[in-house]
C-alpha cells in the first residue's frame, strides 16, 4: 500500500523537482559560448534538418487522407463543394502540423535525445565532462532545447505545405474533387492568427520534447536496459505533456 | 599532494566507506587496491568530488574540496585530469578532437596553438598516427591512450585512473602502466589509481592503499608487499598460485 501512494503521489513530485533543479543548471550562463554555439548547429542538424524527411513524408499522405475521409464522410446536397478545402486547412493548420506532429517528434527526436544521454551517462562521458568542471547539464541540453526550437517553427510551416500538397493530389491524381473547389476551399475565411497559434505551440512542445527527453537520459542510472527504459518514459511523458499542454494552449489561445 | 581525513559514506544505511584516512603523495603512482565492491570507486569519486561524503576532508594541497565554492571549485578541476575505466571518449569527436576538448573548452591560445598541443599530448602516448579516427575504430588500449593524452591536455597537477587495465590483455596493461607512472614522475603529478591489478601493484605501485570492506586495512609500497603480514592483504594479492610461489621464491631470496 505505502508503495502504491508513493508511487502514484511522491514519485511525480519527487521527478518534477529534480526536473527543475536540472533546469535551474540547464539555463545557467554558458562556459564558453564558442563550443555551445557549435554544439547548437550540430543540433540544428540532427535534430531539425534530419527529420524533414519524416515530417513531410507523414504530413503528405495525412493532408491526402484528411481530404478523402472529409469528402466522403460529409459530402451532401446542402453542404458546399469548397467545405472540404476548409476543413482540411483547419485541421492541418489548428492541429495536425502542431501537436499531431511534435507527437511524432516526441517519438523520433525524444527517444533519439534520452538514448543519446542515457548512453552517454553509462560510458562516462558525462562524468568526464563534470570532471573537468564543464556544466554537463547545460553543455549538452541547452543546445539541443534551443536547436530544436529554432527549428520547430520551420517543421510547422513544411508539415502544413506537405498536408496541403497531399490533399491537392487526391484531387489531382486520384480526383475525387475538383482541384479548384479544393483551392477556394483552403483559402475560404483564411485566419492569420492560426498560423501564429500553431508556432505558438510547437514553440512549448518542442521545450517539452528536449527537455523532458533530456531529463530522463541524464538521469538515467544502470545499464543498458536502463537507457531503454529512459528512452520509453522520454516518449511516454513528453507525449501526455503535449496531448495535456495543447489542451491548456488552445483554450488560451483560442478560447 | 591530496590527504584524505575521515572519510565516510553510505548509500540507503549500508557504510561503503568507513573512516577512511591517507595521504597521497606527489610525484609518485598511489594506487588503491582492493576486490569488487571494496569501496575503492566510490572513494575515488569522493576524492574527485563526483560523490559527497558524510563525513571528512578532502585535501588538494591544504585546499578543501568540500567546503570550495563553484568558482574555486571549477579552478581546482582544471587542475584534475581523469582516466575512466570505460575510457569515456566522446564518440562523436575524432581521437584529436577529444584531446583538444579540454583546451578548446578553457585555453585561450590560438587555434592553431591548441592542436599542437594536443598533438604533443597524442604524441607522448605514440597515437599520432590516429589523430583523424574515431573512437569507435580503434582498440580498447588506443582508446585508454587517447583518454591519458586527453587528462594530460591541460597540464594536471592531479591524474585520477579508476580501473586504467580493466579489458586489456597483460601487455597492453604494462604499457598503459608505464606510461602513467612516467607522466607522473615527468609532470610531476599527484597520480591516484584504482586497481586490482597485481601486475600494476607490482610494478608501478610507489604507495598501496588496500582498502577491505570500506575501511583502510594496510598500506605500504610495492616492497613492503612481501614482507607484509597482513592476512587479509596476502589473502587478496597472492590468491593466484603464480603469485604465492613468486612470494616465496622473494622472501627465500631475502633470507639469503
Amino acid at each position: 500500500m505505502q508503495q502504491i501512494i508513493f508511487d502514484i503521489m511522491i514519485k511525480p513530485i519527487s521527478i518534477l523537482g529534480k526536473y527543475v533543479i536540472l533546469m535551474g543548471r540547464v539555463f545557467s550562463r554558458p562556459e564558453r559560448i564558442r563550443m555551445y554555439f557549435k554544439q547548437y548547429v550540430n543540433e540544428l542538424y540532427q535534430l531539425g534538418i534530419n527529420s524533414i524527411g519524416i515530417v513531410l513524408l507523414i504530413s503528405f499522405f495525412i493532408g491526402a487522407v484528411i481530404c478523402i475521409q472529409i469528402k466522403l464522410n460529409i459530402e451532401s446536397p446542402w453542404m458546399p463543394r469548397f467545405v472540404v478545402g476548409y476543413t482540411t486547412r483547419e485541421i492541418l493548420l489548428l492541429e495536425f502540423s502542431s501537436a499531431i506532429m511534435c507527437l511524432i517528434l516526441a517519438g523520433k527526436v525524444g527517444s533519439n535525445i534520452a538514448s543519446e544521454l542515457g548512453t552517454m551517462r553509462v560510458t562516462q562521458q558525462i562524468d568526464a565532462l563534470e570532471i573537468m568542471g564543464i556544466n554537463s547539464a547545460s553543455y549538452l541540453i541547452l543546445p539541443k532545447i534551443l536547436g530544436l526550437m529554432t527549428m520547430i517553427p520551420f517543421l510547422v510551416v513544411f508539415s502544413i505545405f506537405a498536408g496541403i500538397v497531399g490533399a491537392f493530389c487526391t484531387a489531382w491524381f486520384a480526383g475525387i474533387m475538383n482541384a479548384t473547389d479544393l483551392e477556394y476551399g483552403l483559402q475560404y475565411c483564411f485566419i492569420e492568427w492560426y498560423i501564429w497559434c500553431s508556432f505558438i505551440k510547437s514553440l512549448f512542445f518542442a521545450f517539452i520534447i528536449a527537455s523532458v527527453s533530456a531529463y530522463f537520459g541524464y538521469t538515467v542510472d544502470g545499464g543498458s536496459i536502463s537507457v531503454g527504459k529512459a528512452s520509453t518514459n522520454a516518449v511516454v511523458s513528453s507525449s501526455v505533456l503535449i496531448l495535456f499542454s495543447d489542451l491548456v494552449l488552445t483554450q488560451l489561445l483560442m478560447g | 599532494m591530496i590527504q584524505v581525513k575521515s572519510i565516510s559514506k553510505s548509500f540507503e544505511g549500508k557504510t561503503v566507506l568507513d573512516d577512511i584516512n591517507f595521504t597521497f603523495d606527489n610525484g609518485k603512482t598511489n594506487l588503491i587496491i582492493g576486490q569488487s565492491g571494496s569501496g575503492k570507486t566510490v572513494l575515488m569519486k569522493c576524492i574527485v568530488g563526483l560523490l559527497t561524503p558524510e563525513k571528512g576532508e578532502v585535501l588538494y594541497d591544504n585546499r578543501n574540496l568540500l567546503g570550495m565554492g563553484k568558482k574555486e571549485k571549477k579552478t581546482l578541476r582544471k587542475e584534475m585530469g581523469m582516466i575512466f575505466q570505460s575510457a569515456a571518449l566522446f564518440d562523436s569527436l575524432s581521437v584529436l578532437e577529444n584531446v583538444m576538448f579540454p583546451l578548446d573548452m578553457f585555453s585561450n591560445d590560438t587555434y592553431r596553438d591548441r592542436v599542437r598541443r594536443a598533438q604533443f599530448c597524442l604524441d607522448r602516448v605514440n597515437l599520432l598516427d590516429a589523430q583523424n579516427k574515431y573512437p569507435g575504430e580503434i582498440s580498447g588500449g588506443m582508446q585508454k591512450r587517447v583518454a591519458i593524452a586527453r587528462a594530460i591536455a591541460l597540464n594536471p597537477q592531479y591524474l585520477f585512473c579508476d580501473e586504467p587495465n580493466s579489458g586489456l590483455d597483460p601487455k597492453t596493461s604494462l604499457v598503459i602502466d608505464e606510461l602513467i607512472h612516467d607522466i607522473t614522475t615527468e609532470f610531476n603529478m599527484t597520480t591516484i589509481i584504482n586497481t586490482h591489478d597485481m601486475n600494476s601493484v607490482m610494478g608501478i605501485g610507489d604507495s598501496i592503499l588496500y582498502i577491505y570492506q570500506g575501511h583502510k586495512e594496510w598500506s605500504g609500497t610495492k616492497d613492503e608487499v612481501f614482507t607484509a603480514t597482513n592476512e587479509r592483504l596476502n589473502n587478496f594479492i597472492f590468491a593466484s598460485d603464480l603469485l604465492r610461489k613468486v612470494k616465496t621464491e622473494e622472501n627465500k631470496n631475502k633470507n639469503l
